[in-house]
């Protein structure tokens, strides 16, 4: 008797749990801002405040907060994690009720289109002195109203691409280790991809493949795309955009020659999967970085770092947001510009590995010379930075992560050997149609 | 004597009716009093919810298309469900992961019930212990059977690899995947039902049983001819509670899911069920209107299942 659901379906669930979100920080702001409401607390800047951060993974803002509270003996951060997807849906839910959201909330890029219908919803940056100039265009477009008026995201890291790979397997498979050896060896996917078959070939290791998963590769491949799945008028363009099926398709022939490894990123499969070697490169953005320092290879294999073949592209990558509902928009609108400021930006690349969307940072020299002794001292602040540069940035859609998503499930069921390439391209294009229409 | 009775009694009289109304009040409305908090939680969290799914269901209410809150479509919703190859597919997966586990779910707790009837050495603490499976959450068990059906490293793939089985990958095909969740569900509910039917067991008169071995009949004989026939309203009650559950399986195969998105239901929607595919249409895709239809089509389906299952029961009683 699994009796996880009420009859009443999902929404019943979601709005008992929102009421009791909105019960739970009534109660909270009555106790921290004593007497009347959040509006008060704003005017006095000195009142006490507990701020409340909802991200949908570690930002690495711990040591900040410690010191903004140091900085603001009134104010008290608390941060909330949910996973990726639960995180944007009940933002959404929680802007549709009109309450029951943190002070600051995280969007990521993929999603962040989808909020743009929302953006009168959240606090203007604008209104608020922050200047646009802080970031490149690519990166304020997106997380701005369709006039250009309202800014309601503040650029954190992005995810400047590069290809992590094991020197010592490559070496153990006659690969070359060296960086620019590699990358010159791999400058476009087709040679890449001819270089996974030579690694099959001749590696000694013949439980490791060459890549982690299909879906990401994919991923990878189509953001250097001029177009992904969304034209520049905000239409979907799956069927219409060549680049999409050239993508797919250079996967799934991959995968049919058995180069992926077929474990799906972000699950604890993906985690065992760095730590037993079962994959010799990935396509890694900078933000990654954290995957390879939880979970170092068992047998003491070394990864590195090269530039990505084909060059630039873009995955992830995250923006800060004061939804108005918030009870401290001022408060928070604060807290959230202090995190997103050059000097913290800097700081996050320089101990968690996050690359800034900061445009100035890019050539400020402890950005651009930082080395990381994670990828065997690899110059990252130069392979990232160079990667922003070559970014091409594609036009964005509400629905661009769940596509997506459509499209790497279609390749693992490739890998799991349930459907050919055409039939999980069409079964694809039947999802893709589900979520437009 | 006469009038001053009566002026007595008139003197008397408000003061008793008075009270006399408010014991009767008291008798009339406390049992409702009493049951309201009930009623006004489940009309705030069940009934009005629901309602309000009903009325989203007839919209064509989506979050990416502005002004479409209000917009009356009447039983279009409900027509796109009925060529939607997605919910069908919802349906198959639903009903087969639902007597994948729920017939053996019954059938073991029907055995473990038994054997918890013997008398034997610390009978209290095997009791309760059939029961904790029960009170882990759902989260923490899915979590720990994804990593028992891992494909490469997980334990049930060790173990049959001791028979010469190749590794299975459980999340990737339809059968597999219905299976360890049928597993996970099988597991959790097993002990609970055991418990029902000790309960059961317990009430059956000793006699019967001491006749019957009187007359020569075996164990097995007994469980058969006794146990069974006196467990059969208990039967009925939990296959229909099992079934109802079943209907709306959603946090198994959510978690289960190792794809990006878990409401999909694995690569190919192998296990998206009824529950998961509401959920996925209306917190994924954000299509209320459409995301409501499928609630309220996976409650008429619930309803038609449980009018079938107390037909079927009224008729085997019938035939009795």
């Amino acid at each position: 008797m699994p009796v996880s659901l009420p009859r009443t379906g999902p929404r019943g669930r979601l709005l008992a749990s929102s009421a009791l979100l909105v019960l739970a920080l009534t109660a909270a702001t009555s106790c921290s801002s004593g007497s009347g409401g959040g509006s008060s607390a704003d005017e006095d800047p000195d009142a006490k405040v507990t701020l409340t951060v909802n991200l949908f993974s570690d930002f690495g803002y711990a040591d900040l907060y410690k010191e903004y509270e140091q900085a603001h003996p009134n104010v008290t951060i608390k941060e909330n994690r949910a996973d990726m997807g639960a995180h944007h849906q009940n933002l959404h839910a929680h802007l549709l009720a009109g309450s029951g959201t943190a002070d600051i909330e995280a969007i990521e890029i993929g999603q962040v289109a989808g909020f743009q219908p929302e953006a009168g919803k959240f606090l203007n940056f604008l209104d608020n002195g922050v200047s646009k100039d802080q970031w490149v265009p690519s990166k304020t477009a997106p997380a701005s109203s369709p006039d250009g008026k309202v800014l309601f995201g503040l650029g954190t890291d992005m995810g400047g691409m590069a290809l992590c790979y094991r020197s010592d397997l490559f070496q153990a498979a006659g690969l070359p280790t060296d960086r620019e050896a590699v990358a010159a060896l791999m400058k476009d996917w087709p040679s890449y991809l001819a270089a996974g078959k030579q690694f099959l070939a001749n590696s000694p290791n013949k439980d490791a493949r060459w890549f982690d998963s299909g879906g990401n590769l994919f991923s990878a491949i189509l953001a250097q795309a001029p177009q992904g799945v969304y034209d520049a008028e905000g239409k979907v363009v799956v069927t219409t955009n060549p680049a999409v099926k050239q993508s797919f398709d250079l996967v799934a022939g991959a995968i049919k020659d058995g180069e992926s490894a077929g474990i799906q990123a972000f699950t604890p499969a993906w985690d065992t999967g760095f730590q037993k070697s079962q994959f010799a490169t990935v396509a890694c953005p900078a933000w990654m970085s954290y995957e390879f320092k939880a979970n170092p290879p068992t047998d003491g294999g070394k990864w590195d770092i090269a530039r990505i073949p084909g060059g630039g592209g873009n995955w992830g990558g995250s923006y800060l947001s004061v939804p108005k509902s918030g009870k401290h928009t001022k408060a928070a609108a604060e807290l959230a510009k202090w995190l997103t400021a050059p000097e913290q930006e800097a700081r996050l690349f320089k101990e968690k590995g996050y690359f800034p969307s900061d445009q100035a940072l890019w050539t400020q020299p402890d950005i651009a010379e930082h080395t990381d002794p994670l990828f065997n001292n690899a110059p990252t602040g130069k392979i990232f930075s160079q990667s922003a540069r070559d970014l091409n940035p594609q036009p964005l859609g509400a629905h661009g992560a769940e596509i997506g998503t459509a499209l790497g499930n279609a390749l693992t069921s490739v890998e799991q050997g349930q459907a050919d390439p055409e039939g999980a391209w069409k079964k694809a294009l039947a999802d893709v149609d589900n979520i437009v229409n | 004597m006469a009038a001053p009775t009566a002026a007595v009694r008139g003197a008397r009289a408000p003061a008793r009716t008075a009270g006399h109304r408010w014991h009767r009040l008291d008798r009339t409305v406390s049992p409702y009093l009493y049951l309201s908090p009930f009623f006004v939680v489940f009309g705030v969290f069940g009934l009005f919810p629901m309602l309000y799914t009903g009325y989203v269901s007839f919209t064509a209410w989506r979050a990416d298309r502005p002004g479409s809150e209000g917009q009356w479509v009447g039983f279009e919703n409900y027509r796109k469900l009925l060529d939607d190859p997605f919910f069908w597919n919802a349906v198959k997966n639903t009903l087969g992961i639902g007597v994948l586990a729920t017939l053996p779910q019954l059938l073991l707790a029907l055995g473990l019930a038994h054997l918890l009837n013997y008398r034997m050495r610390g009978r209290t603490l095997m009791r309760l212990g059939v029961l904790l499976p029960n009170v882990t959450s759902v989260a923490a068990v899915t979590l720990i059977f994804v990593q028992l059906f891992g494909r490469d490293f997980g334990m049930v793939n060790w173990f049959l690899s001791l028979f010469g089985v190749d590794h299975v990958d459980w999340q990737a095909g339809t059968l597999s995947s219905w299976s360890a969740i049928a597993a996970i569900v099988t597991w959790r509910w097993t002990g609970y039902n055991a418990l029902l039917y000790l309960a059961a067991m317990q009430s059956v008169p000793f006699e019967l049983y001491e006749a019957a071995a009187l007359d020569g009949a075996s164990r097995w004989r007994q469980f058969r001819s006794i146990t069974i026939p006196m467990l059969r309203p208990t039967i009925l009650f939990t296959v229909i509670v099992s079934t109802i559950g079943a209907l709306q399986l959603f946090g198994e195969p959510m978690l289960f899911s190792q794809q990006q998105d878990p409401t999909t239901g694995g690569s190919q929607h192998q296990f998206q069920t009824l529950a998961l595919y509401s959920y996925n249409q209306f917190w994924g895709r954000f299509k209320y209107g459409y995301g409501a239809a499928i609630s309220w089509a996976m409650f008429l389906l619930i309803v038609l299942v449980a009018v079938v299952n107390f037909l079927a029961a009224r008729r085997m009683r019938g035939a009795e």
